[in-house]
């Protein structure tokens, strides 16, 4: 579905962030990205859906090279992409509702939005939205008022009201607790499956990220130094995308991680066998 | 690691911060320099001390004279000053406003094209270093005595004042608010809407209020050079000798700003 070939981005301050990637998602697909803070993962998604400008590469949304759009054939295309960021980015001295209903401004008119007047459709959708991310009787809340767990919930359901086919995460967890962070990517994970969104999830916790996404792929430098499913992330791997440390405690994790997940599926298969 | 640390580093107990200019010969001569500069800049002042002595009986008439104002005798006038002034105040400061909302946008780096920044912030510019008597000056000599220079005065003042402040104000908004409408495929008139706005609102409101008081105080100065206005009538009293008038004119003056003050500090603090 999204078919990203040679994205070279260099800013203007010379810095070559990414240098000819190439990464391909399928529909329904969820892979995260992972990889040391300054090796391009937020340049990355952020190419995909233009809010940086892409140096050369194609990135094809349904064949479409979102590249080369302008005005309002990107914005048309931006519809289809939603994003969630690290910091929530909802806007702050609005209420939940109007922040829900932001998330359609793609599909509205200037003084429709202006004065707050969006469609029958849209109402229902949000409601429908708020109650499904736990948020039912939140809307004149202002988004300021929330706690953080709750405003990233804010930013899932602004992400889905737009009726995306591909999720840009941008470390959607790195401002939580540990018990919110699993909540919230348990969430995102969950929303995808239901709805048979594509998601590019950049993160940085390496546990967090393989105990949840099946596909990873890694980043160093602007280059894919890794593809490929989570549990074959291990000393090897990580040392390729971070370098060298000492990683036993994680690959500790990742162990037991993937012992537990085998445990779960062979009772699963022997209580079908039974 | 620590170990290594002990070995090497000396068991210093004293440190003080680093002067702001490394090069200690040029600091001291800096700082000998401001000094002599000063006094000699004292020296060269020619005080005429008899004409002071002159001046301060001149003062105390003056005081003497304001202990007593007089309400009554030009009341007609004063009231029509203070409504030409009031009028002038509230008319100016909402076209001003109106009209420093756009140009703060195309004076703001974070939103506006090279080009319209520079036009904007040229524009600023211009309005900020002519001071608001100079303008109305120019404006009577243009539009003829009365209340319509001292508004085009005033408004003319208030978008740079307005503009300036506002703008740097949009630039230190938070951009991922802005870029998250973006993604939705918002236009960029939703995104100044949305993002924007919202976040320099309390800003621009309480900016507003305290210009409202500034262009009332501006009003009575600008009167004095023909602009209407109750400084008008604070210029015709003191030129018939009419002390006492002009004291109830500066009176009515002094309340009228302390209550604007009042009320506008109360309304910032309610919109926070």
């Amino acid at each position: 579905m999204l078919a990203i070939e040679g994205l070279t981005k260099r800013y203007s301050t010379g810095d070559l962030a990414l240098k000819g990637v190439t990464l391909t998602v399928a529909a329904g697909e969820v892979l995260g990205l992972i990889g040391p803070s300054g090796a391009g993962k937020s340049t990355l998604i952020r190419c995909v859906n233009r809010l940086v400008e892409p140096t050369s590469g194609t990135i094809r949304l349904d064949g479409v090279d979102l590249a080369a759009l302008r005005g309002a054939r990107l914005r048309a295309a931006r519809r289809q992409i939603g994003m969630i960021f690290q910091e929530y980015a909802l806007v702050e001295r609005l209420t939940v509702m109007e922040n829900l209903l932001s998330g359609r401004l793609g599909y509205t008119g200037f003084w429709a939005s202006w004065f707050r007047r969006f469609p029958a459709t849209d109402i229902l959708r949000a409601y429908e939205l708020l109650s499904r991310v736990g948020l039912a009787g939140m809307e004149n809340k202002r988004a300021d008022a929330l706690s953080g767990g709750q405003r990233q919930r804010v930013g899932i359901a602004r992400a889905l009201m737009q009726d995306p086919k591909l999720l840009l995460v941008d470390e959607p967890t790195a401002s939580l607790d540990p018990k919110t962070s699993r909540q919230i990517m348990r969430l995102i994970l969950d929303l995808c499956r239901e709805r048979g969104l594509a998601a590019i999830v950049n993160i940085h916790d390496v546990v967090l990220a393989t105990e949840f996404l099946p596909r990873i792929v890694g980043l160093r430098a602007g280059e894919v130094v890794f593809d490929g499913p989570a549990a074959e992330v291990d000393r090897a791997v990580l040392t390729r995308i971070y370098g060298d440390e000492d990683w036993t405690a994680i690959t500790q994790r990742l162990a037991s991680q993937r012992e537990r997940r085998d445990r779960d599926f062979e009772t699963e298969l022997e209580a079908e066998a039974a | 690691m620590s170990a290594d640390l002990a070995v090497t580093a000396e068991r210093q107990t004293t440190w003080r911060r680093p002067p702001f200019i490394l090069n200690a010969w040029l600091r001291w001569s800096l700082i000998v320099g401001a000094f002599a500069y000063l006094v000699l800049g004292i020296g060269s002042l020619e005080v005429n001390w008899a004409r002071v002595v002159q001046g301060l009986e001149r003062g105390y008439l003056f005081v003497k004279a304001f202990l007593s104002p007089d309400f009554v005798s030009r009341w007609d006038d004063i009231q029509r000053g203070f409504i030409e002034s009031l009028t002038m105040t509230v008319t100016s400061t909402a076209v001003g406003v109106l009209l420093s909302i756009p140009v703060a946008i195309g004076a703001a780096t974070n939103l506006a094209p090279r080009w319209i920044y520079l036009f904007c912030r040229g524009f600023i510019a211009i309005s900020r270093t002519l001071n608001e008597i100079i303008v109305a000056i120019l404006l009577v000599a243009m539009f003829g005595f009365g209340p319509f220079a001292g508004f085009l005065t005033l408004t003319f003042a208030t978008i740079g004042f307005m503009a300036k402040l506002l703008a740097e104000d949009i630039e230190e908004i938070d951009p991922d608010q802005l870029d998250a409408l973006r993604a939705t495929g918002a236009t960029f008139w939703q995104g100044l809407d949305f993002g924007v706005l919202t976040q320099v609102l309390p800003r621009l409101i309480g900016l507003s209020m305290y210009r409202l008081d500034i262009n009332f105080r501006e009003s009575a100065v600008i009167g004095i050079v023909g602009a209407g206005g109750v400084g008008d009538t604070l210029n015709t009293a003191m030129d018939r000798y009419e002390y006492g008038s002009a004291a109830a004119v500066i009176l009515v003056i002094i309340t009228i700003v302390m209550v604007a003050e009042y009320t506008s500090g109360l309304l910032r603090k309610r919109i926070q």
